[in-house]
């Protein structure tokens, strides 16, 4: 499986990506924000960081790059997109996936293991993966999601929710929303659910002695899902 | 010509950063303000010198770029 890995000016968690994809299998590249053409890939990541410095609003410079156009009608045309952290800004921005991420409503910048709740499995991300409720790592300061009613009435009618935050039990309450996203939403799809975007790092839970090992959960499943 | 913009969040999008200076305005007497909404300013400058044409550029880089009308609204004023 092949995948490629976007790097932006300002992206920090493009190496640790690259890491994660090689460690599960995947034969990943490097593709510099500059270049117009993507190389033959059967998974696109749009990865964490301050992407343009998070100037005018996180992730909307890089949602114009030369890049992108590629990683649009890749995405636009059935092909795996994953937008992690500032990637999922870059996604909202691109109108890939509905909704904005705001500022976290406590204005502080979280950095913590937060668990989230599966919520749809018919997809390519989630299916077969066993558990329920997933262990992964957050690091942002806008991570609120927001979307107008309109919006999340057709996110909601459309099953386009994929994890919400919750407790290690998978409870799915205000208190365990960590930066005040609309209904505890984490990460969503586009409609066909080939575009996911999602606040927390898979990438950053793969190796037991330095996190836990869902991020591993994930990514094997995922490639199992993409062969 | 120069032409500004004013970027202001929607009525109903959250602003923390609002009510952080609300507070902060109260805690230092200001104890008359009702509420604080934060928001953008933009100047440009532009080659083209129809006032209708550059106001209409300007539209498009407010709807393509500079505001995200998800959550926000923008304002053009004429500078000159």
């Amino acid at each position: 499986m092949k995948s490629s890995v976007i790097t932006f000016p300002g992206s920090n968690c493009d190496r640790d990506m690259d890491v994660a994809l090689k460690k599960f299998g995947f034969k990943n590249k490097m593709v510099w924000h500059a270049d117009t053409e993507l190389p033959k890939s059967d998974l696109v990541v749009l990865p964490g960081g301050f992407s343009y410095g998070d100037y005018l609003r996180c992730g909307s410079m890089a949602s114009k790059s030369k890049i992108m156009k590629s990683v649009i009608n890749f995405a636009n045309s059935g092909g795996m997109v994953m937008g992690i952290c500032n990637g999922f800004q870059i996604l909202v921005e691109t109108g890939l996936v509905p909704g904005v991420l705001l500022r976290n409503k406590y204005l502080e910048f979280i950095c913590k293991n937060v668990f989230v709740k599966i919520n749809d499995k018919k997809n390519k991300y989630f299916k077969n993966v066993d558990n329920e409720v997933l262990e992964f790592h957050i690091a942002h300061n806008e991570g609120n999601y927001f979307c107008t009613n309109d919006q999340l009435k057709e996110i909601e009618d459309n099953n386009q929710i994929a994890i919400n935050y919750c407790d290690e039990n998978g409870k799915i309450e205000d208190q365990f929303n960590p930066n005040g996203s609309i209904n505890n939403i984490a990460g969503i799809f586009n409609k066909e659910k080939n575009v996911l975007g999602m606040m927390p790092h898979p990438e950053r839970m793969i190796d037991t002695s330095l996190s836990g090992e869902d991020g591993s959960l994930f990514f094997k499943n995922l490639i199992n899902n993409l062969k | 010509m120069k032409i500004s913009v004013i970027i202001t969040l929607k009525k109903d999008v959250l602003d923390p950063q609002g009510k952080v200076i609300h507070q902060t305005l109260d805690g230092m007497g200001f104890d008359d303000v009702n509420e604080v909404r934060q928001g953008k300013y933009f100047e440009i400058d532009t080659k083209e010198n129809d006032n209708d044409k550059a106001k209409a550029k300007v539209e498009e880089m407010c709807k393509k770029l500079l505001a995200n009308l998800v959550i926000e609204n923008y304002k053009i004023i004429d500078l000159n």
